[in-house]
């Protein structure tokens, strides 16, 4: 056990402090809803990968700044820009999840093709995954794509499509291989969202907002070359890609930066006259809280040291989504509680503008749900603890349901 | 950086898992927990040559000057087969008194004998470690007064150390010393008793040459609540490896049960809980030695935090066996109650986690 740093792991800290000194009035505000990045995010960009300080370890050629994988480096500025309250740079979909599955397992015209201008917030991604009928059964995807004069023809319906309405590319799981079976019938394809064909309907969830769409796809045409590995290997790259997901949601650092928002807004709002930290109550609460946000942030550093040293983490890496997403709600929970009836006059203003504090802390609050849902839901995860990391057996396979009538 | 275990580290615990394994069978455990004093001659002399001894005592006393992760991995392998044996008292927080609070001659005197496993000292805290039960205590001149009840690793222990609440502690033997009367009960646990110190008058050696004796003793008292929290912390592993094994096993609807998601995933629950209390078991004992500002927080809430988890896991787990869970016959009753001890002692989590908001002035 050494928690320090290096000398080399120092010189980066100072530089990357010195950086966001220097540089921090120009990031964008951080957080917030998801919309496309404006002027002054794209500019932030930019300077963050000429820096080095995004996409450090992505191939020069693909547009990154091409230095070998340090994990420690990265945790390094991580940390810096979260402790500088500075935006770490542009986080979507394309970059956090499509990037990553074609530096593991695209072609080298597909990376650079894609890489460069998705990392620099050019082309924005959305995930075509689940369907109506197939959430957590992802297998069972029926949106199909036939070939015909050279190109797949993309016929069916996508749910859950974050960001389509701004998106310029879907990554699409779909259905090539008709007489092949549920896993091995599927591919992924890249589409152009504004190909002829494809209908994006916004779906207001329970925050009021419309984060998700549902997109229909009628006879829509993608190049044969746009298909990511081959013709039913769909099901092996949307694992990669689900992968990479599942480590974004477990966010540790995300959750410290949350607590530290909780003690400062209960030291400083009062009920009755009390601080809210003085209430023992809700401070037991916050300091339960406390004890889980450590032990996760120090899983997450013996996660971080096992990736350095090239060990296989198992079942302690499987956790960390339903660990992490399950803290975070019962965070905003408590934030909510704090707020208390002050906090419901709850009026979001839409992606045009920034919402008020307690409409924030509302929609995090819900959307901390949809994070507990997406991405594979906690009783997914469970199953998947459960089978992969302990061994259990699957639930033996049951006959469908008898229609009724 | 690097946030784990080194390769000593890991041997260190695979050679007391091993020895463990070997030298403390359920029947033998059994036999040792029927009395109730937590020691058995055998098994500490095992130990003895096992080294942990001289875990926290110096080089220079004949000890092996290890860490306090070092001695947390212990801790965790020692709760891993409820290891009937004094440890967080007697050679974790004994040493680590003398070291902070005893002057060179006390420290040449005793630390070499805690060493070679000739002392045990139990240790007990009069008014300030957050336990329920009696403690008052009062010095005068070097004569200590009074009543200490909950005092650890008092099974067959040579000698006890008292804390008054100033910080200074009195040091003295626990047989044919005039005014001091000791009584070890069974407790709960099987494994650890309890003893209950009374003293007139009773004649001590002072460990106080300490700068800061408040300081000095508020960092023995927290190296305690992270052997404790290591403790359950292996008993708890133990009991989910029990469970998941036995989910493997055990047949009913012609399936293993492990089947069954309600089992399932209540064992991807337990492992859910249980991985990260590691990582903050090891991250508190390593803050102890190495971070000083982190280490009061890190303790405080690495024993609160282990506390509740550690009880909903031994429920869990002790469901996942049903009714042959609850029965004697496995045994697993006695991992329970070690966690249900280890929970008690030293400050129960709400006590602990109310110090750590006055250690971070959230309140006064």
């Amino acid at each position: 056990m050494d928690l320090r740093y290096s000398a080399r792991h120092r010189a980066l800290q100072e530089e990357a402090r010195g950086f966001v000194k220097k540089y921090g009035h120009l990031s964008p505000k951080t957080g917030g809803g998801r919309k496309r990045p404006d002027a002054r995010a794209l500019d932030w960009q930019k300077l963050l990968l000429e820096r080095g300080y995004f996409a450090r370890n992505i191939p020069r050629e693909y547009g990154g700044f091409g230095l070998p994988v340090d994990i420690m480096e990265l945790a390094i500025i991580a940390e810096e820009f979260s402790i500088a309250g500075v935006s770490p740079g542009i986080m979507n979909q394309g970059i956090s999840m499509l990037v990553p599955t074609l530096l593991e397992v695209g072609t080298k015209e597909q990376c650079i093709r894609w890489i460069g201008p998705t990392i620099r917030g050019d082309i924005i991604w959305c995930q075509g995954y689940s369907e109506p009928g197939s959430g957590s059964d992802l297998a069972a995807a029926k949106t199909s794509a036939r070939v015909e004069d050279s190109q797949f023809i993309v016929n069916g319906q996508k749910i859950w499509t974050s960001s389509a309405h701004y998106a310029d590319m879907m990554f699409l799981l779909c259905r090539t291989e008709l007489d092949k079976s549920k896993h091995d019938g599927l591919s992924y394809l890249l589409v152009p969202m504004n190909a002829p064909g494809i209908v994006v309907r916004p779906l207001v969830t329970m925050t009021g907002r419309a984060e998700f769409n549902e997109t229909f796809f009628t006879d829509v045409r993608v190049p044969t070359d746009q298909i990511v590995m081959g013709r039913g290997d769909g099901w092996h790259v949307a694992n990669v890609t689900l992968k990479y997901e599942r480590m974004l949601l477990g966010d540790a650092n995300k959750l410290t930066y949350r607590l530290a928002r909780a003690v400062e807004l209960m030291k400083k709002t009062t009920l009755d006259g009390c601080r809210f930290i003085d209430i023992p109550e809700y401070r037991e609460r916050l300091l339960k809280l406390q004890g889980e946000v450590m032990a996760s942030k120090y899983h997450g550093l013996r996660l971080m040291t096992e990736q350095a040293k090239g060990e296989d983490s198992g079942v302690k890496r499987l956790i960390v989504k339903l660990n992490g997403t399950m803290i975070a709600y019962r965070l905003s929970s408590l934030v909510v509680d704090v707020l208390g009836a002050a906090g419901l006059a709850y009026e979001p203003v839409g992606e045009a503008a920034e919402d008020d504090e307690a409409t924030t802390w509302q929609i995090d609050n819900m959307y901390d749900i949809g994070l507990i849902i997406g991405g594979g839901s906690s009783n997914i995860q469970k199953n998947i603890i459960g089978e992969r990391g302990l061994g259990l057996p699957r639930e033996p396979k049951s006959a469908p349901p008898t229609v009724r009538g | 950086m690097e946030f784990g275990l080194s390769e000593e580290q890991l041997m260190l615990a695979d050679s007391l898992r091993g020895f463990l394994d070997q030298r403390l069978p359920m029947s033998k455990l059994r036999k040792i927990a029927e009395g109730g004093l937590g020691f058995d001659g055998e098994l500490w002399s095992g130990l003895t040559e096992q080294g942990i001894m001289g875990i926290m005592v110096p080089e220079d006393f004949g000890g092996l000057g290890l860490s306090l992760l070092d001695a947390a991995v212990a801790a965790e392998a020692l709760g891993y087969h409820a290891a009937p044996t004094p440890f967080a008292a007697a050679l974790v927080m004994a040493p680590l008194a003398l070291i902070a609070s005893g002057d060179r001659a006390q420290q040449k005197a005793w630390l070499p004998r805690i060493a070679s496993g000739e002392v045990r000292i139990g240790v007990g805290f009069a008014g300030m470690s957050g336990q329920t039960g009696e403690a008052a205590v009062r010095l005068a001149g070097n004569m200590l007064s009074g009543c200490v009840t909950g005092v650890l690793d008092g099974g067959n222990a040579t000698h006890f150390i008292v804390y008054l609440d100033d910080g200074r502690a009195g040091l003295f033997a626990a047989v044919g010393e005039p005014g001091v009367s000791v009584s070890t009960h069974r407790s709960l646990d099987r494994t650890r008793p309890l003893t209950a110190l009374v003293l007139h008058d009773a004649g001590v050696e002072i460990l106080g040459a300490a700068n800061d004796p408040k300081a000095a003793a508020t960092a023995v008292l927290d190296a305690g609540r992270v052997m404790l929290a290591a403790d359950t912390l292996g008993a708890a592993q133990s009991m989910f490896d029990k469970a998941l094994l036995y989910s493997k096993e055990r047949v009913q609807f012609d399936r293993v049960i492990g089947s069954f998601q309600a089992v399932k995933h209540t064992l991807a629950d337990i492992i859910t809980m249980l991985e990260p209390c590691r990582s903050l078991v090891w991250y508190a004992a390593h803050a102890q030695d190495g971070s000083p500002e982190e280490a009061r927080v890190a303790a405080l809430q690495a024993k609160a935090h282990l506390g509740d988890a550690g009880r909903e896991i031994s429920r869990l787990a002790t469901e996942i066996h049903g009714g042959i869970g609850f029965t004697d016959l496995l045994g697993l009753h006695y991992w329970f109650k070690r966690i249900a001890f280890n929970r008690q002692l030293l400050g129960a989590p709400e006590r602990c986690r109310h110090q750590a908001a006055v250690a971070q002035e959230w309140v006064s």
